[in-house]
């Protein structure tokens, strides 16, 4: 059933190995043999989907029977028309939404079965950036990346060594004392995905990151997210921006009124403006 | 929790204050006029509960003799008041010494009193102590059926009046205190409404980081127990300073010859420990219903 839908940088591993390991989940009694494939997986896969449908409760369907898997390392583009269900696919994975139908599992935690107050846990392997930044007006670049370490409690000294690494890593450690109003767009953007990175998270998501700025700045955020991908962070990106995903090419999902329509290793935009 | 996180949370606590510095002010005083309600009906209450207990102690039973008993008949009722059962003692009070007493605790108005001794309305009196206080009423029940009385007394109005005017003083503080109360409460938990929806892009980016819910209200529940506490400072003041000054310049008045006043110590701090106990109390309960209510974490 997912087999087909596998692909990725390891397809010489055979591709039906989750599926048995999700068969081995329900019927093994033997836990070691369990073990030891699913810890193969675990090695492999990222985000595992199956047969994923979302109703909002207004009774808008907005994804269908989605199958996906995601490996570690990946870069991902995910395309498709305004209202197709990006936005919704993205909130699957760091459980903003919850499927009405079907399995997640992000690295080996089933987000099903997922206790409200494990979601915070499940939230720091996961670095979320968005088109409009969110960043807190109030506070100095600095203190808004700390703020992503500081509310899970991390120590003062890791918390200032860590900001820095990351401020220098979207190069804007020079500005570290500055506020939001007082930098640009591309700036602002930068400063939220240091956010997102600063806890070293398995997956960096970004719905649009590059949608509320101009060609030139977008370029410079996707050097930056390549990099961090390069480091081996996966990355998976809602876009509408065509140039980006034609230059640099990655996989690429395409949804279509919930459903996933195409699914290529080193895909095309392939829609017209 | 840590140390840290802890000073976090206070200081989260003490901006969120500062955020709707009206509402917050609004709230304050609602908790002030609440718990200084509470701090006056507090103090009539105990002291009107010791007046009680010391006016039951001293209750004695008077026995007012007929005016033409003669004095073999008053030996007589003395002997049979003797033999009743549970009686301690018994004196004979004359008239004349009944009416010096009188003046006596009348004190200083005594001069419109003083024509009274040319024709003394008084009677010859037999005051019985029981043994036990609680064995007044029986052993005054016993004595009415004795001849040469003209009246028995023995407190029981007295006690009965002061145990009324506490009851309508607890029912009227209690309703006045629990309506105050839940506007206290109701503004504490707006106040904090207000903070929630102020801070929204913070919880949400909060959320988003991986923050507990339990870290992520803390500051809500510091801000309704500070609301609480400060709520109560004004009232511990007003409460402590205002019976002090009572006690010192008015006690005389204030006391029935045999029931004083409690000194200012240790009374006025039970009642500040009381103040604050509920101001804490009235601060938390504001905040977890409007977290509970707002904050969808
Ligand atoms: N919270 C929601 N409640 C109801 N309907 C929603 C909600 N979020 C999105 N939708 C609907 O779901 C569909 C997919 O939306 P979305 O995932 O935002 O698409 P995209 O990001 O591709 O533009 C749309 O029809 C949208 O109106
Ligand atoms: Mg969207």
């Amino acid at each position: 059933m997912i087999s087909g839908v596998v692909r990725g940088k390891y397809s010489t591993i055979p591709a039906v190995l989750p599926g048995i390991c999700h068969l081995l989940r329900k019927w093994t009694t033997t836990t070691k043999n369990h073990l030891r494939v699913c810890l193969l997986q675990e090695v492999i896969v990222l985000i595992e989907m199956n047969n994923v449908s979302k109703t909002y409760a207004n009774g808008v369907s907005a994804l269908n029977n989605i199958d996906i898997l995601i490996e570690k390392g990946e870069f991902v583009y995910v395309v498709g028309p305004s209202g197709a269900g990006k936005s919704s696919f993205i909130k699957m994975i760091y459980r903003e939404e919850k499927p009405t139908e079907g399995s997640i599992q992000i690295h080996g935690t089933d987000l099903m079965t997922l206790k409200e107050k494990h979601v915070p846990f499940l939230r720091r392997k996961i670095g979320v950036v968005f088109q409009d930044f969110k960043l807190l007006p109030k506070l100095s670049v600095f203190e808004n990346v700390a703020f992503a370490l500081e509310v899970i409690e991390e120590p003062k000294d890791v918390i200032r060594r860590r900001v820095m690494e990351v401020l220098d890593v979207v190069r804007l450690k020079n500005k570290a004392r500055f506020f939001p109003d007082e930098l640009s767009g591309g700036e602002q953007q930068r400063v939220s995905i240091a956010r997102a990175v600063v806890n070293n998270p398995r997956v960096v998501i970004a719905d649009e990151p590059t949608g509320n700025l101009d060609p030139d700045t977008s370029w410079e955020i996707m050097d930056i997210l390549e990099n961090i991908n390069r480091n081996g962070t996966t990355v998976l990106m809602a876009t509408h921006n065509r140039e980006i995903v034609n230059a640099i090419k990655k996989r690429v999902i395409a949804i279509e009124s919930g459903r996933i329509v195409r699914d290529e290793m080193k895909g095309d935009y392939g829609y017209e403006r | 929790m840590k140390g840290r996180t802890l000073a976090r949370h206070g200081k989260e606590g003490l901006k969120n204050l500062g955020r709707n510095s009206w509402m917050s002010f609004a709230s304050v005083s609602a908790v002030t006029i609440m718990l200084f309600v509470v701090g006056v009906f507090l103090l009539l209450i105990v002291n009107m509960n010791s007046f009680i207990s010391s006016v039951e102690e001293d209750v004695e039973v008077q026995v007012y003799i007929d005016l033409g008993t003669s004095d073999e008949e008053q030996t007589e009722l003395r002997q049979q008041l003797q033999n009743l059962d549970h009686v301690d003692g018994i004196s004979f009070v004359s008239k004349d010494e009944g009416l010096d007493q009188l003046i006596d605790s009348l004190d200083q108005q005594s001069g419109a009193f003083e024509s009274l001794r040319n024709e003394n309305p008084l009677n010859d009196k037999f005051v019985i102590q029981a043994e036990q206080p609680q064995q007044t009423e029986q052993v005054a029940e016993a004595a009415s059926d004795l001849p040469y009385i003209d009246s028995i007394d023995y407190g029981e109005q007295v006690v009965e009046q002061l145990f009324n005017v506490t009851k309508i003083l607890r029912i009227i503080g209690l309703v006045l205190v629990v309506g105050l109360m839940f506007t206290a409460m109701f503004l504490i938990s707006n106040t904090i409404k207000l903070t929630i929806v102020a801070r929204q892009q913070e919880i949400q980016i909060m959320k988003l980081v991986g923050a507990t819910n339990g870290f992520i209200r803390w500051p809500f529940f510091v801000e309704g127990l500070l609301l609480g506490v400060l709520g109560a400072v004004i009232p511990i003041a007003a409460v402590t300073g205002g019976y002090h000054y009572l006690y010192n310049n008015y006690a005389e008045q204030l006391s029935i010859d045999f029931a004083e006043i409690l000194p200012t110590y240790p009374l006025t701090l039970q009642i500040s420990a009381v103040l604050v106990g509920i101001g804490i109390l009235v601060g938390i309960w504001g905040s977890v219903t409007s977290v509970r209510k707002f904050l969808k974490v």
